[in-house]
């Protein structure tokens, strides 16, 4: 089984980012960036599968900057046997980035595509879903878990209320929950492997995908602050200021 | 303008997202028409009839949509979609799920979680785990929202009387199959909807001592909610999560307690009315967001706030 995994290069988690001051987007400046958390994830997965005997390949893919490298070097140090490129300096909307991908599925004809269940920038928890859309294949968001079962692959996701497990016809793309497993650490000499591995580079305009966004956005400002407050020195008082102050017991 | 919601259900009842995602819908203008697509569902269509500014219901009861399985349901979204310049579902787990699906077969960017509507194409959402407010514009002629439920307030669940149309298109993809749910059980109320709720960190230390918690819970009256670190430990079930990447609340009181107050914990309960925080940790970033503050062992904390409410 061949097993295609899309890693995205993010803002590091750690990092509370703040809108530029002329309101035109995200300040990011000099920030950390990183491979997203809920692909590093897929990417553990995928691996899993290759070292049960499972999958015969890992092929990592982004789309972004010539520093997305980065992000797929690491993909390669986790375990992926080889990596996909697909340069772009603009920041691709979910659609752009699920057309990319089919196409990729098209030339490489994986019987798993595995994602994160959401980019921790733009929250949109949408590629999985479109590119389920756009190859046909069935979809298994929020997994927790993953099973393969001959030609199908069972998957429990996290839904609303508790679990729901489906069952996948083969190809499949799953997108992987905080709870599907918990990512290693590249190890150093895994990382100098990795360096060697083979990284091909294309773009969206090679794999004849139009990219124009559909949404722009016009502004981008803080949350309303909220006002900073006490702190109470008991819990008698505690539950006083509840009961008598804010009212809400 | 007209708009479609999709109706939240579980084939037996209306669920109460529907209502935020009509009021959402009546901002845009235009008719509101819900679509109930179940599988023996027409006790949902006809409360969804119910719900006041609804102008007509559409029932697709089918066995392909018993399971709300993804490949069916948006087929059909998309196939009804072309009568409608927008399509609003809850912003639900079950929502996420269908919405992105049904946008790509319209060839449409979807656009996540709005928490405003400034115009017809012009919305409001947060991202950077809710640390910036961005507000968007759509060029897509069918618009596919997905419609944050804290954001905006339920439409009365009677005082309508729209009609009920049935619709017989049957998608079924037959690349998925149900398998089957292990649903949480629970006497006390709903997160998303709860007016108070009782959350628990990796403080807590055991899933025995969310007991606590659930003491001062069940005495307020209160849900139950818990951050990530909490649900990895296998303290209590992921469904409990409140976050950037779990559920986002916003009830009137909302007590943290054992929760340090990351980034992606503070984006799913920072617009609660008031939140108390109880952290033995004076330092805990959870204080800058709290009106109260509360620095002690949750231990001796929790017992003596359940004695005293
Ligand atoms: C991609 C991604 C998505 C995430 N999504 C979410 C999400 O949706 N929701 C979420 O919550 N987190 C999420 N996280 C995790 C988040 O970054 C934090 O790790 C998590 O919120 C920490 O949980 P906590 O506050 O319970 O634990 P900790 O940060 O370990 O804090 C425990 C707190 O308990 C206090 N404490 C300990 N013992 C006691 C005691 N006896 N009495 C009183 N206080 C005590 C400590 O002082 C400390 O402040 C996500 C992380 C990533 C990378
Ligand atoms: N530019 C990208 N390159 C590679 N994968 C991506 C990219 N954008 C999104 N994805 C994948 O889609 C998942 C969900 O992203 P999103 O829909 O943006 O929340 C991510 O976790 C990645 O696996």
């Amino acid at each position: 089984m061949k097993v295609l995994v899309a890693v995205k290069r993010v803002v590091d988690y750690n990092v509370k980012v703040r809108p530029k001051s002329d309101g035109s987007g995200p300040d990011l400046g000099n920030a950390k960036m990183s491979i997203n958390p809920f692909c590093e994830i897929a990417v553990e997965e995928a691996v899993r599968l290759k070292e049960a005997g499972t999958a015969t390949e890992v092929v990592a893919v982004s789309i972004g900057p010539a520093k997305a490298q980065e992000q797929l070097r690491t993909a390669l140090a986790l375990g992926a046997d080889r990596a996909i490129h697909v340069v772009s300096d603009e920041d691709l909307e979910p659609l752009a980035v699920a057309k990319c991908l089919k196409v990729v599925c098209d030339n490489e004809q994986p019987n798993l595509v595995l994602l994160g269940k959401q980019s921790i920038d733009g929250d949109n928890n949408q590629t999985t879903q479109m590119l389920s859309a756009l190859t046909g294949y069935g979809q298994g968001t929020f997994a927790c878990k993953l099973e393969v079962d001959g030609e199908k692959i069972n998957v429990t996701r996290e839904i609303d209320g508790g679990v729901q497990t489906i069952s996948l016809n083969t190809p499949a793309i799953v997108s992987a929950d905080l709870r599907l497993n918990e990512p290693r650490y590249a190890s150093l000499p895994n990382i100098m492997k990795a360096k060697k591995k083979p990284l091909d580079s294309t773009s969206p305009a090679d794999l004849g995908v139009d990219t124009a966004p559909r949404v722009t956005m016009l502004k981008a400002e803080p949350p309303a602050e909220r006002q900073a407050g006490i702190k109470v020195e008991d819990v008698a008082t505690l539950v006083d200021k509840l009961k008598n102050e804010a009212k809400v017991i | 303008m007209s708009i479609l919601v999709i109706a939240e259900h579980n084939n037996e009842s209306l669920n109460g997202a529907t209502l935020n995602v009509v009021t959402a819908a009546q901002a845009i203008g235009g008719d509101v028409d819900v679509l109930v697509a179940g599988s023996n569902c027409g006790a949902v269509a006809d409360a969804a009839a119910k719900v006041a500014g609804v102008n007509k219901v559409l029932c697709a009861d089918n066995d392909a949509y018993g399971h709300e399985l993804a490949e069916n349901v948006s087929a059909l979204v998309a196939e009804l979609a072309t009568n409608y310049s927008h399509v609003l579902f809850p912003a639900t787990t079950n929502g996420k799920n269908i919405a992105p699906r049904a946008a790509a077969l319209l060839d449409s960017q979807a656009i996540s979680e709005i928490i405003s509507i400034e115009s017809a194409d012009t919305f409001k959402r947060p991202i950077y785990a809710g640390n910036i407010i961005a507000t968007v514009q759509s060029s897509c002629p069918i618009k596919v929202l997905t419609v944050r439920g804290t954001a905006f307030d339920a439409a009365p669940a009677e005082g309508g009387s729209a009609s009920v149309e049935a619709v017989s298109s049957a998608h079924n993809a037959g690349v998925s199959e149900f398998v089957g749910e292990e649903m949480v059980k629970s006497d006390r109320p709903d997160l998303t909807s709860a007016d108070i709720i009782v959350a628990g960190g990796r403080g807590m230390g055991s899933a025995e001592n969310f007991h606590l918690l659930e003491a001062l819970a069940d005495k307020l009256g209160a849900a139950v909610g818990a951050s990530r670190a909490a649900v990895d430990a296998g303290f209590i079930a992921n469904d409990m999560q409140i976050g950037q990447t779990g559920k986002i609340v916003a009830p009137n009181l909302y007590f943290a307690v054992g929760i340090s107050g990351a980034i992606q914990h503070l984006a799913g309960m920072k617009d609660s009315k008031v939140i108390v925080a109880i952290n033995k940790d004076e330092e805990a970033p959870i204080f800058q967001v709290a009106d109260y503050g509360l620095v002690a062992d949750l231990h001796d904390a929790l017992p003596e706030i359940t004695s005293l409410v």
